[in-house]
C-alpha cells in the first residue's frame, strides 16, 4: 500500500518548500489569515466554554449523588461500554454505522487538534508525530475519514429516506429530530470532506511542482481530491486549499458549539455518563443520598417534585440522551399504548432544563414536574421491567427517576385510587389483598399435616427459609405454585421451613411505587423474623421477593431463586426427572424481568427444563435480556392503566409466533398475567402456561 | 368557610368476613383491622378541596373511646386543620339520636358554615346527617355527589337519585350534607403523613365540656337498643346445583331454556 | 288508643312505586290491628290517580295537593308532615333516596325514635317494637328493640316485605292541604333546581328480558369479555353492579341498583355478584334468578332461585361454549 509521505515540521520549509502557502502564512486581501485562525479558535473555545458553564448550572442546584466509588469497575465499564460501544450492536445496522463513525471520530481527534494548530503555527505537528508515526497516523486518518464520510452518507439516507420507526416523534411530544440528525451528519461529512480537500489540494500542488513524493491512498477522499485537482492551476489550488481549511475550522467550531444545544450533547457527555453509571443493579436509590433512614420521617420533602429535586447525575442523563429511541422501542408500556415512553421522559426533562436554564435571556417560570412536563399516568405506567436501561448505549437510568417522582407524588397524596386500597391493606395486614395475617399459611395446611413443611418458631428450626410472599400465600391459583415448591424441596431433601403468619409482604413494589416508609416497615419486620428464625439461607419462587431480599434488604442470609436451587439439585442428582409427559408440546421459557434482566439469572431455568428428557424447547425472539414484560407484579396487578392492549396478550402472541404451545415461567405474577392473557385472547386449549416449579413437580421421580 | 366533618372508626370489611361472636353479643373483633368509614373519608377530601378553593378551615370530629383518636389523626394527616375528640363513658351505648345530640352540643360550641357526614357507616343506618340538621334546624341534603360554592351564603349541590340521575339543589348556609362515595378521588395518606401529625394536639371533650346532660345520651337516652347479633338461617335460599362441572352445566342450561333465558 | 301507622307513598307520573304496597305488609307486621294511613303528597291529576289507587289498600289516605309539590323535596315535605302528623305514632318511609332525605330529620321534628332500614318486624312487647336490621353490608343481622312510647319513624328496606295486593280497603281520602300549608311552604333554605339525567347508553337495560349481570367477581376489566360472550350466546343484555361502574369498566347505564337502573327482566343471571341490598333493590318483578359465585356464603344465594358455587372466570366460558354447542 502506497503511503502518503509528507515531510513534517520545519524541515519542509527549509528543505523543499511547499507548493502552497499554509493558512498560517497566507493572507487575504492583505490581512494575514492567521488572524482568522486565532479569532476562530478564541471565539469558538470561548462560546463553547460559555455554553458548558450554562449547561452545568442546573447540576449545581441538584440533589447529591455519590458516583466516585469503585473506580476500577467504573474504568472497566467506560472502556467496554463507551469506548468499545458494547451496546451498539444490539441494533446491528445502526450499531455498526455508529461504531464506525465513533471510531473514526476518535482516530481523527488528533488530526482535528493538529488542523487547528496548523492555522496558527506553520507546519505544526503533535509531539511524537513528526516522523514515521505521523505518516502512519495520516494513513489511518485518511481511511477513517473516508469511512466516516461513507457511514454518514448511509446514515443520512437511512434517517432521511427510510425513516426507521423508532425515531418518530408522536405529535404530543413535539416535532421530530430528523432534521437535526441529518444536519449533524452533514457537518461531520463536511469536516471529512474539507480535510480531504485541504490535503488533496496540497498533494496535487506538490505533485504539480514536483516537490516530494506524495502518493495518497486511492479511494480515500484525500486521494480522490488529489486526483481531481491534479491539473487544476496552482492559484486556484491555493484558494481551494485556504477555503477548505477555513471551512473545516468554521464547521469544526460550529459543530463543537452545536453539541450542547441538543441531542448531540451526548458526544461530549457519553464518556462521563458511562463512567458515572449506576453500579448496583436491582435496587433503587435511597430517597435522598446523605439522608439516613431514621431522618426520612422528619425530612422536609420526599421524592422528586420539581426539576431540581433530581440528582445531578439524573440531569446529566437527560443531557446525554441521544434520542435514539432504543429504550422506547423495547418498553412494554409503550408497546401497549400506555402514556409512557422512556425516551420522552429524558427529552422532555432535558428540554425543560434548557428552558429553565437558558443559554441567553430570561428563564421560564418554574413549573411542577407533574402536570406540566410529566403526567401522572406516565409515571404510574412503568412496570420497572428495566428493558429501557438494558438497551441504552449511554447507560441512562430510568427506574430510579420514576421511583423518585412516585415518591414525590405519594408524599402529597396523589396515588391512583386503585392502589390506595392495597397499600392500606399492606400497612394493616402485611399483604395487598387485605386478607387476615393468621391465614397466611393456610395454603400449606395439608402439606403441614403431612409434615412436608413446617412453620419456623422458637422451637422449630431449619437451615433454609422458603420465603413465600403474598401472592403465593393468598391467591387461589398461585397457591398451587407454593405447594409444588414444597414438594420439590422435600423431594430434593432440603431442610426448610416457612415464616407463616410472621411473614409480611416483601414490599418490593411498595418501594418501587414510592411508599418508602411502608416499605421500610415491612422490610424491618421481615428482617427481624428472618434473623430470629436462625436460617442460614433463603429460597424463594417469587422473583420480586428474590430481588427484594437480595438487593433491597441487608443483613440477612444469602437468597437464591428456586430455579437455581433446582438446577443444582438436578446436577447433583438429588432430583430425578422422568421424561417429558407430553412429547408433542413445544415449550418456551419466558424470562421474568426480576430474575433475568435485573439479576442476570437466565440459564438456571433453561438447564432445569432441558434436564427433562425429550422436552422440545424453543426460544422467543425477545428472550433473555430482551424478554418482554408480562405486565408487572405486586401492586402493578391492582393498577388500572390507560392502554390499548395488555402486555400479557402481546407476550402470548410472541410465544405463539415462536411455535410454542406451553409457556414456562418462573414468576407468580407472570403466571397471573399470562394465564389471563390466554383466556382473553381465546387461546385456551391452544396455549398453556405452567410454572417451572410445577413442571418439575410433575416430572419429579419421588 | 368553616367546615366540620363527622368521622367514624369502623372495621375494614373489604376482605374480612364479619362473623358473630360466640354469645351473639357483638361481632368477632379479634382479627379485625379498623379504618375511617369510607364515606366519611370522601367527605373529608371534599371538605379539604372546598377549603383549598375558598379558604377557611376543616375540622374533623369523632365520638368514641381512645381508639377514635387514630382516625382523627389520619384525617388530619390527609389535610384537615383541626381535630376534636368527643369521649366520655356516658356516651357509650348511645343510639343514633344520642350520638347526634353529642355532636350537636359540640357543634354549638363552635361556629361552622358547613357540616359534612358520610351517607352511612358500618351499621347502614344513614341517620346522622339528617338528624343533626333537624336538631340544629339547618337545611339538609343527603347522597350528595357534587358541591359547588356559589358565595359564602349559598352552595349548589347535586344528589344521587335513581337511574343514575342527579338532582340539583341550591342550599343556604349553614347546612348539613351527607356525602356519597365517588364524589371525588380521596388523596392517599402515607405513613410519613401520619407520622408528621403524630404529635399534634387533639382536644378531648367529655359531656360536661360540651354542656350535655348525660341522661340525654348513653343507654338511658337511647330509644333503639341492640339485643344481639345473629346470622339468619339461609332458609330456602337458592337451590345449589351439585355434581361435576359437566353435570352442572347441563342442568343449568336445561333450566335456562325452560325459563326462556336462551334466545 | 290504637296505634296509628302512617305510610309515606312514593309515586311518579300517577303510578305507585312498589314500596307503596310493601309498606301495607310492613304495617300489618308491626301491628295487625293498627289503622294505616297513606300519606300522598304531590299535585294535580297525577296525585288524584295515586290517591284513588292507594285507597284500596289503606284505611285512610291523607293528601297534600299543591303545585309547588309536584317534585318531592325532602326539606319541604318534612316541614309539611311535622305540621299534620300527630305525635306518638309510627311513620313508615321507604328506605331509598327520598326516604334518606326525609326520615332522619322527621324523627327529630316529631320527637320520635328513629329505626332505619328495618327488614322484618316481630311485634310489639312492653311498649317496644321488635325488629330485625342488618349491619356490615348485610354480613350480619341484629335483633333490635325500638322504644315507641313517643312514636317512631321507621325506614323500611325495599323488597323486604311482600307487596300486599289484597286491595280490600276503601280508604277515605282526606285533604290535608290547608292544614299543612298554614304558615306557608316550609323548607325554603333548600331549593330544587333541576334533574340532570344520566347519559343514555347504547342499551336500555330497564327494557331487557334477560340480563347477564356481572359484579366484582370478574376481577379485571379484560375478563368482562367473557360476560359479553355469554350474553351474546344467550341473546341477553349485559348489566352490572355498582363497583363495576365505579371502576369505569362499564357505563353507568348498565348499573342495576338503587343508585342505578331499576330492571324487570324475566331471567337474571348474577355472576360474581355478592348480593348487596343496594344492588337487589334495583331488581323488581321477582325474575328467575341464577347466581354464580365462588363464595358459598354470598348473600345472593339467599335470594336467587338457582345457585352454582364456582369461579365465574372458569365457569362462564364453559357455559358459553355449551350454549353455543347446543345452538349448533
Amino acid at each position: 500500500m502506497a503511503a502518503c509521505q509528507r515531510v513534517r515540521g520545519k524541515e519542509r520549509a527549509t528543505d523543499m518548500g511547499t507548493a502552497l502557502i499554509s493558512p498560517a502564512e497566507a493572507s487575504f486581501f492583505g490581512i494575514p489569515t492567521v488572524i482568522f485562525s486565532v479569532f476562530i479558535l478564541i471565539f469558538g473555545i470561548g462560546i463553547f466554554t460559555y455554553l458548558i458553564i450554562r449547561r452545568i448550572a442546573p447540576l449545581l442546584n441538584a440533589a447529591a449523588d455519590p458516583r466516585l466509588d469503585r473506580i476500577m469497575d467504573r474504568a472497566k465499564n467506560t472502556v467496554r461500554i463507551a469506548i468499545f460501544q458494547y451496546r451498539q450492536p444490539r441494533y446491528l445496522f445502526a450499531g455498526i454505522l455508529h461504531i464506525l463513525i465513533f471510531a473514526g471520530f476518535v482516530i481523527i481527534s488528533l488530526r482535528s487538534i493538529t488542523l487547528v494548530m496548523l492555522g496558527i503555527f506553520e507546519g505544526f505537528s503533535l509531539p511524537g508525530f513528526e516522523g514515521t508515526l505521523g505518516n502512519i497516523y495520516d494513513l489511518f486518518k485518511d481511511l477513517a475519514g473516508t469511512i466516516v464520510f461513507g457511514s454518514c452518507i448511509i446514515a443520512a439516507i437511512r434517517r432521511g429516506f427510510f425513516q426507521p420507526e423508532r425515531y418518530s416523534v408522536p405529535p404530543k411530544y413535539g416535532k421530530g429530530h430528523t432534521g437535526e440528525a441529518i444536519l449533524v451528519l452533514f457537518m461531520i461529512s463536511g469536516l471529512m470532506v474539507s480535510d480531504g480537500i485541504f490535503e488533496g489540494s496540497f498533494i496535487a500542488a506538490q505533485i504539480q511542482k514536483g516537490f516530494g513524493i506524495e502518493i495518497p491512498i486511492p479511494g480515500t477522499i484525500t486521494g480522490i481530491a488529489a486526483m481531481i485537482f491534479i491539473k487544476t492551476p496552482l492559484s486556484s489550488l491555493q484558494n481551494i486549499h485556504l477555503v477548505a481549511y477555513f471551512s473545516h475550522e468554521l464547521i469544526f467550531f460550529f459543530f463543537l458549539c452545536f453539541l450542547p444545544l441538543g441531542k448531540h450533547f451526548h458526544v461530549i457527555t457519553s464518556l462521563p455518563n458511562v463512567f458515572l453509571m449506576k453500579l448496583n443493579k436491582g435496587t433503587v436509590k435511597p430517597v435522598k443520598w446523605g439522608v439516613a433512614e431514621e431522618e426520612l420521617e422528619t425530612s422536609e420533602s420526599f421524592g422528586v417534585k420539581k426539576f431540581e429535586d433530581f440528582t445531578w447525575k439524573h440531569m446529566l442523563d437527560f443531557y446525554s440522551c441521544a434520542d435514539c429511541g432504543r429504550c422506547s422501542d423495547h418498553c412494554p408500556a409503550t408497546a401497549v399504548g400506555r402514556p409512557l415512553s422512556p425516551r420522552f421522559i429524558s427529552i422532555k426533562c432535558r428540554d425543560y432544563a434548557f428552558d429553565k436554564y437558558p443559554l441567553f435571556g430570561a428563564s421560564i417560570k418554574e413549573r411542577d414536574l407533574i402536570g406540566h412536563i410529566l403526567e401522572e399516568d406516565e409515571i404510574w405506567s412503568c412496570t420497572t421491567c428495566g428493558a429501557c436501561e438494558e438497551e441504552c448505549p449511554l447507560m441512562i437510568e430510568y427506574i430510579d427517576k420514576i421511583v423518585d417522582v412516585r415518591r414525590g407524588l405519594v408524599d402529597v397524596g396523589i396515588v391512583p385510587q386503585s392502589l390506595q386500597k392495597p397499600l392500606g391493606a399492606l400497612e394493616k395486614r402485611g399483604n395487598p389483598y387485605g386478607k387476615m395475617e393468621r391465614k397466611r399459611a393456610d395454603w400449606a395446611k395439608d402439606l403441614m399435616a403431612a409434615n412436608a413443611v413446617k412453620i419456623l418458631k422458637k422451637d422449630v428450626k431449619a437451615d433454609t427459609l422458603y420465603f413465600v410472599d403474598s401472592i403465593t400465600s393468598y391467591d387461589d391459583r398461585i397457591q398451587a405454585i407454593g405447594q409444588a415448591a414444597v414438594r420439590v424441596l422435600c423431594g430434593a431433601g432440603v431442610d426448610f421451613g416457612i415464616l407463616g403468619p410472621a411473614e409480611k409482604d416483601s414490599g418490593h413494589e411498595v418501594k418501587r411505587f414510592g411508599e418508602e416508609m411502608l416499605f421500610l416497615q415491612l422490610r424491618d419486620q421481615n428482617i427481624a423474623s428472618i434473623r430470629g428464625s436462625g436460617v442460614k439461607n433463603i429460597i424463594t419462587a417469587d422473583p420480586h421477593a428474590f430481588n427484594a431480599l437480595k438487593n433491597d434488604y441487608n443483613g440477612i442470609p444469602p437468597v437464591e431463586h428456586i430455579s437455581q436451587v433446582m438446577k443444582r439439585h438436578i446436577a447433583s442428582e438429588k432430583i430425578h426427572l422422568k421424561p417429558i409427559e407430553d412429547s408433542r408440546a413445544v415449550y418456551t421459557y419466558h424470562d421474568p424481568c426480576y430474575l433475568g434482566r435485573h439479576n442476570g439469572v437466565y440459564d438456571a431455568s433453561r438447564e432445569v427444563m432441558d434436564a427433562i428428557a425429550g422436552i422440545k424447547r424453543v426460544e422467543m425472539v425477545k428472550c433473555r435480556d430482551r424478554s418482554f414484560c408480562c405486565g408487572g407484579g405486586g401492586l402493578m396487578l391492582f393498577y388500572e392503566p390507560i392502554e390499548e392492549t395488555r402486555m400479557g396478550r402481546l407476550r402470548v402472541e410472541m410465544a405463539k409466533e415462536a411455535g410454542a404451545t406451553v409457556i414456562v415461567t418462573a414468576c407468580p405474577f407472570c403466571m397471573v398475567n399470562i394465564e389471563d392473557a390466554i383466556k382473553t385472547t381465546g387461546m385456551e386449549g391452544k396455549m398453556e402456561v405452567i410454572d417451572l416449579v410445577e413442571l418439575v413437580d410433575r416430572h419429579m421421580i419421588v | 368557610m368553616e367546615i366540620l366533618v363527622c368521622v367514624k372508626r369502623v372495621p375494614d370489611t373489604a376482605e374480612n368476613e364479619i362473623e358473630v361472636n360466640k354469645d351473639g353479643s357483638d361481632i368477632e373483633r379479634d382479627d379485625l383491622v379498623y379504618s375511617v368509614n369510607e364515606w366519611d373519608n370522601y367527605a373529608v377530601e371534599e371538605a379539604i378541596q372546598i377549603r383549598d378553593k375558598v379558604g377557611g378551615s376543616v375540622t374533623v370530629v369523632s365520638v368514641g373511646g381512645e381508639e377514635a383518636e387514630e382516625i382523627i389523626r389520619r384525617e388530619m394527616a390527609m389535610g384537615a386543620d383541626k381535630g376534636i375528640h368527643l369521649s366520655d363513658q356516658a356516651f357509650e351505648e348511645s343510639d343514633g339520636k344520642g350520638l347526634v345530640r353529642i355532636l350537636q352540643a359540640a357543634i354549638e360550641k363552635g361556629s361552622y358554615d358547613l357540616i359534612l357526614t358520610g351517607v352511612q357507616a358500618d351499621d347502614g343506618a344513614g341517620q346522622v346527617g339528617g338528624m343533626l340538621a333537624a336538631m340544629l334546624d339547618w337545611p339538609f341534603a343527603s347522597l350528595v355527589n357534587h358541591i359547588e360554592v356559589i358565595n359564602d351564603r349559598t352552595i349548589k349541590v347535586g344528589r344521587e337519585i335513581a337511574g343514575g340521575n342527579q338532582e340539583m339543589n341550591e342550599i343556604d348556609l349553614p347546612c348539613v350534607l351527607s356525602i356519597q362515595t365517588g364524589i371525588n378521588e380521596p388523596r392517599y395518606v402515607g405513613i410519613r403523613g401520619i407520622r408528621k401529625v403524630a404529635s399534634v394536639e387533639i382536644p378531648v371533650f367529655g359531656a360536661s365540656d360540651i354542656g350535655l346532660s348525660p341522661d340525654l345520651v348513653g343507654k338511658s337516652g337511647a330509644k333503639i337498643s341492640r339485643v344481639d347479633y345473629f346470622v339468619p338461617d339461609l332458609g330456602e335460599g337458592a337451590e345449589i346445583l351439585e355434581g361435576d362441572t359437566g353435570e352442572i352445566l347441563e342442568k343449568l342450561i336445561e333450566i335456562l331454556k325452560s325459563k326462556g333465558g336462551i334466545k | 288508643m290504637a296505634l296509628q301507622i302512617f305510610s309515606y307513598i312514593l309515586h311518579k307520573g300517577g303510578g305507585l312505586d312498589d314500596s307503596a304496597l310493601e309498606l301495607v305488609t310492613a304495617a300489618h307486621e308491626i301491628d295487625p290491628d293498627a289503622s294505616v294511613t297513606a300519606l300522598v303528597i304531590g299535585s294535580g291529576t297525577d296525585l288524584d290517580s295515586v290517591c284513588n289507587e292507594v285507597a284500596s289498600s289503606y284505611q285512610n289516605v291523607w293528601k297534600i295537593d299543591n303545585r309547588d309539590l309536584s317534585y318531592a323535596n325532602g326539606e319541604v315535605i318534612r316541614g309539611l308532615l311535622s305540621r299534620i302528623l300527630p305525635k306518638g305514632n309510627i311513620v313508615l318511609v321507604p328506605n331509598e333516596h327520598f326516604g334518606m332525605d326525609l326520615a332522619p330529620g322527621l324523627s327529630v321534628k316529631l320527637d320520635a325514635a328513629y329505626l332505619p332500614d328495618a327488614v322484618s318486624f316481630e311485634g310489639i312487647e312492653g311498649g317496644k317494637l321488635k325488629a330485625i336490621r342488618e349491619e356490615y353490608s348485610g354480613m350480619v343481622s341484629t335483633h333490635v328493640r325500638c322504644d315507641i312510647s313517643t312514636g317512631a319513624v321507621i325506614t323500611v328496606r325495599a323488597g323486604a316485605f311482600k307487596a300486599d295486593e289484597s286491595k280490600g280497603e276503601t280508604g277515605e281520602v282526606v285533604d290535608k292541604t290547608t292544614e299543612a300549608l298554614t304558615g306557608g311552604l316550609p323548607g325554603g333554605a333548600r331549593r330544587f333546581i333541576e334533574i340532570v339525567e344520566a347519559e343514555v347508553g347504547d342499551v336500555d337495560i330497564t327494557k331487557s328480558e334477560t340480563l347477564v349481570s356481572v359484579g366484582r367477581g370478574i376481577e379485571d376489566e379484560d375478563n368482562i369479555e367473557i360476560i359479553r360472550d355469554l350474553a351474546e350466546a344467550m341473546g341477553a343484555d349485559v348489566s352490572c353492579s355498582r363497583p363495576i361502574v365505579d371502576a369505569k369498566w362499564l357505563e353507568k347505564s348498565r348499573q342495576v341498583g338503587t343508585s342505578g337502573q331499576t330492571v324487570r327482566p324475566k331471567v337474571y343471571m348474577a355472576l360474581g355478584i355478592s348480593g348487596s341490598f343496594q344492588h337487589l333493590g334495583g331488581i323488581k318483578g321477582a325474575p328467575f334468578m341464577i347466581a354464580i359465585n365462588k363464595n358459598v356464603k354470598a348473600p345472593i344465594f339467599q335470594v336467587s332461585d338457582i345457585g352454582v358455587v364456582a369461579d365465574i372466570l372458569d365457569f362462564v366460558p364453559e357455559l358459553t361454549d355449551k350454549i353455543k354447542e347446543m345452538k349448533g
